[in-house]
């Protein structure tokens, strides 16, 4: 039986492809075995929960816990507002034209900004410019800027997912345009929005470079209450995490602190992200059926 | 009470809709209009805002330093005898992982998103899809921790030196980290070609393969350069993996098994122990500018060239 030449190459190309794709599976599955395996062994109620002992050689992870969720709310406060604005004027306002154009080019840049230099940002903006010293307020506005290029970009998208008709309907009964919006257009638009709130949230969750000079401290571990903690410094879990791999004096001795760190931190970013998948499936549903 | 207020909500919304047409109408439409243009101009005032603020940070170096000192080779700026200030090592250390980074990302990336996008099964596609998913969200600094404590020891065997920690790891790691980019925007690129140009290609004779390597990725070489280009952008900024994994020598490294440290690295490092307005924390928003200029270049490529092919496809 003859094989064909052209039959064999085609077999071993798609057999290279097959073995790329395979191998990114495998590069993800074994970062994620060794952090779950490694991280699960000093994983307990305790490290959780309690505060870091002796020089950071014994005891948990919580004022990082806490810290990393305070810096994170004053991120979704600032980047979620002014993103989903910022889509309404894009998808509903704006006539196509230079200055859309020009707003498009700026966020697509925006999000291509080094996160080190948003840090360098925040430092002389927010910092030292207008003086909100080294803080959660300084460090989570730094990250919120980071986020508004994703916020912005779902925010459109769950815009661009509501029907025209919606909108015509609601214009033809002679509603205004911005009764049309908040009435017909907003509320179906949410899902989205939502979702994508909650994936910026995880990927600032896990920022570390915007948060070096802003405000995220070595060892800071009791966090005052609210409102006075947004003007002090914190403990972040991604900080926590840089500290103890390569800052410590005595990093043999808390590597599995730091696997632990590692774990919570992305269990805590996978857990946002299947929360806003499920948000995602369970409202496309919904819609559909109605 | 907010009974009360409902109804005087309603009352209200009663009376503005006599009044529909009128000039408050216009004025609040008009008003609110206003509002998300000034929200929708804010990205524009941010861009902007970044890079005034590191120039107009970076100015009191380049006034105290003559700028030639920049283009030398080694940075010093704590040295007691001659502070130096060169950046050429550093920035060859940037390209140095960058392109090694891109030598391992860029034919795994676009073979990944091909078999993705024209080869795999759908129910191969459902898994592989949210696993590049995942890999994108795992934060750089848990990159950068694997690249110590499982990439640097792997290397040093390999190499027996001591510690792996050097230009090799963070080209591996940034490769790590460039992939979600590569693959998800170079599947789009492949997705879209059109399906007449497939067939035609079948109907001439191709096989599969043939048509997948000489009429569809070529047909979507725009889109995957502009995937290359956006990944590499993310190389080049990467901070917390370089940081981490690649030892931090500043001096200029000749080999791929140098340890090196890179613009990034170098920020991250030095602005928490410089004094404030001092002319080494002033030289080091220069890094800054540079990087972001580097960046900007590279993603402005990348975007000019995938508007081309946006175009071109509509």
């Amino acid at each position: 039986m003859k094989i064909r030449k052209s039959t064999v190459y085609e077999k071993l190309g798609f057999f290279l492809f097959r073995s790329a794709a395979w191998l990114v599976l495998l590069v993800v599955l074994l970062i994620l075995l060794d952090i779950f395996y490694k991280g699960g062994q000093s994983i307990s109620w305790e490290f959780i929960t309690s505060k870091p002992r002796k020089g950071m050689t014994e005891g948990g992870i919580w004022p990082a816990i806490v810290g990393t969720f305070w810096v994170s709310l004053v991120t979704i406060f600032f980047a979620v507002p002014a993103g989903v604005f910022t889509a309404i004027y894009l998808n509903e306002y704006a006539k196509q034209g230079l200055v859309v154009r020009i707003i498009r080019l700026a966020i697509r840049n925006l999000s291509g900004v080094p996160s080190i230099v948003y840090g360098l940002f925040g430092f002389g903006l927010f910092v030292l410019m207008l003086k909100l010293g080294l803080s959660v307020i300084s460090a989570g506005l730094t990250l919120g800027l980071l986020t508004l290029p994703w916020t912005i970009t779902s925010s459109e998208e769950a815009l661009k997912n509501v029907p025209m008709s919606y909108r015509e309907g609601s214009l033809a009964l002679g509603a205004t345009k911005w009764q049309t919006i908040r009435i017909n257009v907003l509320p179906y638009a949410m899902p989205g929005m939502l979702t994508g709130a909650i994936l910026g949230l995880a990927r600032a969750a896990g920022e570390t470079a915007p948060i070096l000079f802003t405000g995220a401290a070595f060892f800071w571990p009791v966090l005052s209450k609210f409102p006075k903690v947004l003007d002090s410094q914190f403990m972040a879990l991604p900080y926590h995490l840089f500290i103890m791999s390569t800052q410590h004096h005595e990093i043999a001795k808390v590597r599995p602190l730091a696997y632990g760190t590692a774990l919570v931190l992305i269990v805590l970013i996978l857990m946002m992200n299947v929360l806003a998948i499920g948000l995602r499936y369970h409202f496309r549903k919904k819609y559909k059926r109605n | 009470m907010p009974r009360l207020l409902k109804a005087g909500l309603g009352k209200l919304d009663n009376m503005i809709k006599k009044v529909k047409y009128s000039g408050l109408i216009r004025l609040k439409e008009k008003t609110i209009e206003y509002f998300f243009l000034a929200n929708g101009l804010f990205a524009i005032v941010v861009l902007i805002g970044i890079f005034s603020l590191l120039f107009t940070e970076s100015l009191p170096a380049l006034k105290e330093i003559n700028p030639v000192e920049f283009l030398k080779i080694n940075w010093d700026p704590t040295s007691p005898e001659k502070a130096e200030y060169g950046l050429l090592a550093m920035i060859v250390s940037t390209i140095m992982a960058t392109l090694g980074a891109m030598l391992i990302a860029v034919p795994i990336g676009i073979a990944t998103a091909a078999y993705i996008a024209d080869i795999a099964h759908v129910k191969a596609r459902e898994i592989i899809k949210p696993v590049i998913e995942i890999l994108a969200g795992i934060p750089s600094v848990v990159v950068g921790f694997l690249g110590i404590v499982v990439v640097g020891p792997f290397l040093a065997k390999l190499f027996h030196t001591a510690n792996g920690l050097n230009a090799i790891n963070g080209a591996i790691l940034l490769a790590i980290m460039a992939l979600p980019t590569i693959i998800s925007i170079s599947e789009d690129a492949i997705v879209s070609v059109p399906q007449e140009f497939k067939n035609a290609s079948l109907a001439l004779g191709a096989n599969k393969w043939q048509t997948l390597v000489k009429v569809t990725i070529p047909a979507a070489s725009s889109g995957i350069f502009a995937s290359v280009m956006l990944g590499m952008g993310r190389a080049i900024g990467e901070t917390m993996t370089v940081l981490m994994a690649t030892g931090n020598a500043p001096a200029m490294p000749h080999a791929l098994t140098d340890p090196i440290r890179t613009m990034t690295a170098t920020i991250a490092i030095e602005l928490g122990e410089t004094v404030q307005g001092g002319v080494h924390y002033h030289s080091l928003f220069v890094i800054g500018v540079v990087l972001f200029i580097m960046t900007f270049i590279v993603n402005l490529v990348a975007d000019l060239v995938l508007h081309k092919y946006e175009k071109v496809n509509r």
